[in-house]
């Protein structure tokens, strides 16, 4: 995996559950048809209620209008961030809709979950809130080594929880590729 | 050391004597359960990930239930059928339950007990966030997206990190005016939406086990509202005859040692408890139904996992019977049994469809529904300026459909004398 990840800050409050990330109605494209899949993308983050939408000022879709890829690629979240059902459908619609990684206080468990053993994208935690700190469309980094998020519009830079375990995985790009390589499976 | 029950049941699954709570293991899976929106994407990463050769681990193990988006036009929800009908003619699946046959069973979580295929002692995986359901019978059972589902599906493995538990001790006697609908919202109330992360909550106590299989099973199921791993309550007669009765597969009963370690307990009385609602946009914003008595209604609905089983209805039939409902409200089966049953069972010789029709409600045919929205032809999906009351699970933004909505969750007595009101009101006043 890269060793920095870069991009612009979308900031999202706590508890942003998967019918935020993605509304059910929409799970019934095809998720791995090319073409259908661009779906996911365009209606990624489509439930925020619109004040909430890109923090502090809200107002600000993820996705523009008839476009599948967003100009944001690093998600700033609160607490248990993609709380809800257990579809993976949410991470993948991040995917698709470019996202790397997030940094959120705290996850739930199926969410963290697919965005790891799906290799969609990086769940980093951080013990300190930073929704609050951060405002969409900054400028950003994350050095994968050093586990830590700079902020280059602002020059802060913030501690994140190591992944653990889980670094393992990530690395790898998902349980099947993990497995494989540790012959969990042929 | 001593053990809660998950550990000792994970231990097994684990091929281990003890586990430890943090500690991550390789589980053996008993079943896998997937449904009509996550069961396609499962396929097609199996197939993509174990190539031409891509076999199904225990075919028997396999259990397969369309219940999500069943009666509606949209294309792509019926292509989904489709792929779930095809895959299981060219692997020979047995317990696949296909929509427009006899073996149509209706919402997966409750189907899974009816069909039984919930045993006590074992782990069961499914592609549902509710699958937590199934802990009402002394198992260990959780929900997991495409991916770790697909992977139990070619390997009959998954890696799972034990849970800490949390215990929820409820005393006394059930009053008539509470359900476990009431209890769980309780507790939600009190530990929030993600006080129980990667947790199992362990239910315990007097009123507990007086409890029908049912309405344990309503305390199990939202377990994942608290963020929870699983739910879970330790077998006891009244789930050894429940299980007896719909299956011979030989079970084990596990209980918590008497000195086993708790992230938390938390010890209620019944009898001082209050028919309770969470109010809008979260399940644990909790109040007592009295504080919001008088909330003007557009909508009332009873339905889905949580809130559909032949015991709910027997709750909403009591309040609804003789009476007639003052907004639109909506009686969804939770399984295509309990729609059965809803036909055989009586209060004074009218049976409970009976009772609804009389009380002027729309009863729909069985399946998820408009408890997660669903494609713009869902019945009783939500519109814009919507004021519901429900009896399902959650009431994020937009989760009933329109993001212009507002959704109470509530018992189903809550929900039945709220309908008859068209304002939101406590049982009490009809008890």
């Amino acid at each position: 995996m890269e060793k920095i990840l870069e991009g612009c800050a979308y900031v999202l409050g706590n508890n942003i559950d998967t019918d935020q990330i993605i509304p059910a109605e929409h799970l019934v494209y095809s998720l791995s048809d090319p073409e259908e899949k661009k779906k996911y993308g365009e209606f990624a983050l489509s439930g925020v209620p619109i004040v909430q939408a890109g923090l502090p000022e809200g107002q600000k879709p993820f996705v523009n209008e008839g476009e599948h890829t967003s100009e944001f690629s690093i998600i700033i979240g609160g607490s248990n961030f993609g709380c809800g059902s257990s579809r993976e459908h949410a991470p993948f619609a991040l995917n698709v809709a470019g996202v790397k990684a997030i940094v959120s206080e705290s996850y739930a468990r199926i969410f963290y979950r697919n965005s790891v053993d799906g290799g969609f994208l990086v769940p980093y935690e951080t013990p300190e809130k930073l929704n609050d700190k951060i405002k969409t469309g900054d400028k950003l980094t994350i050095n994968v080594s050093e586990n830590t998020l700079t902020n280059v519009t602002t020059g802060e830079t913030y501690a994140l929880t190591p992944l653990g375990d889980v670094f393992d995985i990530v690395k790898a790009g998902g349980i099947f590729k993990y497995a494989r390589k540790n012959e969990l499976i042929a | 050391m001593a053990q809660t029950i998950t550990q000792k049941i994970l231990a097994k699954s684990a091929k281990r004597k003890t586990v430890e709570p943090g500690e991550s293991v390789w589980l053996n899976v008993d079943v896998l359960m997937t449904h009509d929106v996550c069961g396609p994407p499962t396929i097609g990463i199996w197939k993509r990930e174990f190539g031409e050769n891509a076999k199904i681990f225990d075919k028997e193990k396999l259990v397969i239930f369309p219940d999500h988006y069943i009666f509606t036009e949209n294309e792509h929800a019926n292509r989904n059928i489709n792929i779930l009908r095809d895959f299981a003619k060219e692997y020979d699946v047995p317990n696949y339950y296909d929509v427009g046959s006899e073996r149509y069973k209706g919402v997966c979580h409750i189907a899974l007990a009816e069909e039984g295929y919930n045993v006590p002692g074992t782990v069961l995986f499914g592609s549902d966030s509710h699958t937590c359901t199934s802990g009402a019978f002394g198992m260990f059972s959780t929900g997991v997206g495409n991916t770790d589902a697909a992977f139990i599906l070619g390997t009959g493995k998954i890696w799972e990190k034990v849970p800490e538990s949390m215990k929820f001790i409820f005393d006394g006697q059930m009053p008539d005016y509470l359900t476990a609908k009431d209890l769980i919202l309780q507790i939600l109330g009190d530990i929030t939406t993600d006080g129980a992360t990667y947790r199992a909550m362990e239910f315990d106590g007097e009123a507990v086990y007086s409890l029908s299989m049912e309405e344990r099973m309503t305390l199990t199921n939202m377990a994942i509202e608290g963020g929870a791993m699983s739910g879970i309550i330790a077998a006891d007669s009244v789930c050894e005859a429940y299980v007896k009765e719909r299956t011979s597969k030989p079970y084990e009963i596990f209980n918590s040692d008497p000195d086993a370690k708790y992230y938390a307990t938390y010890r209620y009385d019944v009898s001082k408890m209050e028919p309770t609602v969470a109010k809008p946009h979260s399940p644990d914003n909790r109040d007592v139904v009295r504080n919001v008595a008088g909330t003007k209604l557009t909508k009332c609905y009873i339905g889905s996992c949580t809130g559909g089983k032949l015991t709910d209805f027997a709750f909403a039939a009591k309040m609804l019977r003789g009476r007639e409902v003052k907004v639109p409200t909506f009686i969804v089966p939770g399984s295509t049994l309990v729609d059965k049953q809803l036909s055989e069972e009586t209060i004074d010789g009218l049976s409970y469809k009976d009772i609804f029709l009389n009380a002027g409600c729309d009863i729909a045919e069985s399946s998820c529904a408009a408890c997660l929205g669903g494609p713009s032809d869902t019945v009783g999906r939500s519109s814009d300026g919507d004021i519901v009351i429900s009896t399902t699970n959650r009431n994020f933004p937009g989760r009933m459909g329109s993001k212009k909505s507002e959704v109470y969750l509530a018992s189903p007595l809550t929900v039945a004398a709220s309908a008859l009101t068209g304002v939101i009101t406590d049982p009490r006043d009809f008890l």
